[in-house]
């Protein structure tokens, strides 16, 4: 009974967030709704039993990502911007090309919806904590995918500094 | 009144989401705005591997989730630098005055 409650209130946060992240004008405005529909992500983590996932999201995407975003906004002056029409000229298409697609998506819930079967639901694995199970799994099963992502992260760290830095003459 | 949660409704707002997010890539003239856009979609994604793991009961998606954060850090890391550098050459981050490529 709680569960549903809370999956409802963090649903609605998170779609909340979202719409305004799409429809706000002003850009620091955007980023705001975009770490309430973040902040309600986490809580369906944190429903879902993902607890480190609910850690990262908090420190990696409210902590981290958004406030990269902030500081890029500080520094791209937006004021003209936010003056500007927030949606390009041609904003029919793609209007009409969600709508489209979201209508296939409520045909299917309404009236296709036997078709659709599910797997049949896991059995709980033995004790120990998600972290732990995590990480055994992350540094046993996925190591080399591991140093990889840490290659790319290496990469982006390079190339964002290449590319963000001033002209040396 | 309340029915118990069951992965199709993670599925749907996970649909949702997605949906919202596009909508954002496809509408916004604000380069910043469409990075946002991005991530909302890379969320959609998350919700959905998250509910698998739960339903299955298997820890492989939550590591696939970890995976898909990564790499949106990076592509965060790498188009606000791509976006900084374009600023500093265009004045502009709307993304209809920067029609170079465009004949």
């Amino acid at each position: 009974m709680l569960d549903t409650a809370l999956f409802y209130s963090f649903a609605l946060l998170t779609l909340l967030g979202a719409i305004l992240t799409v429809s706000l004008r002003n850009a620091v405005n955007c980023a705001i709704a975009l770490i309430t529909s973040l902040a309600g992500v986490a809580g369906l983590f944190l429903l879902q039993k993902a607890e480190f996932l609910f850690a990262v999201q908090i420190v990696l995407y409210i902590g981290g990502i958004t406030v990269l975003f902030l500081f890029v906004i500080m520094l791209v002056n937006l004021d003209q911007t936010a003056k500007q029409p927030r949606f390009g000229r041609h904003w029919m298409i793609p209007v009409l090309a969600i709508a489209g697609t979201g209508t296939l998506f409520v045909g299917f819930l309404t009236r296709g919806r036997g078709t659709l079967a599910l797997p049949a639901p896991g059995v709980a694995a033995d004790a120990g904590g998600n972290v732990e199970r995590l990480s055994d799994l992350l540094f046993r099963e996925y190591l080399v995918p591991f140093e990889v992502a840490s290659l790319l992260l290496l990469v982006a760290i390079v190339g964002s500094v290449v590319m963000a830095r001033k002209k040396a003459d | 009144m309340l029915h118990p949660i069951t992965v199709t409704h993670y599925l749907v707002l996970s649909a949702a989401l997605l949906l919202i997010g596009t909508l954002g890539v496809l509408l916004r003239r604000n380069a910043v705005v469409i990075m946002m856009s991005i991530e909302l979609i890379l969320n959609a994604v998350n919700i959905n591997l998250i509910a698998f793991s739960e339903h299955l009961k298997t820890l492989n998606g939550q590591i696939f989730a970890i995976f898909v954060i990564t790499v949106a850090v990076a592509e965060a890391a790498v188009g606000l630098g791509i976006l900084i550098a374009l600023f500093r050459n265009k004045e502009t981050v709307l993304i209809d005055e920067i029609d170079i490529l465009k004949w």
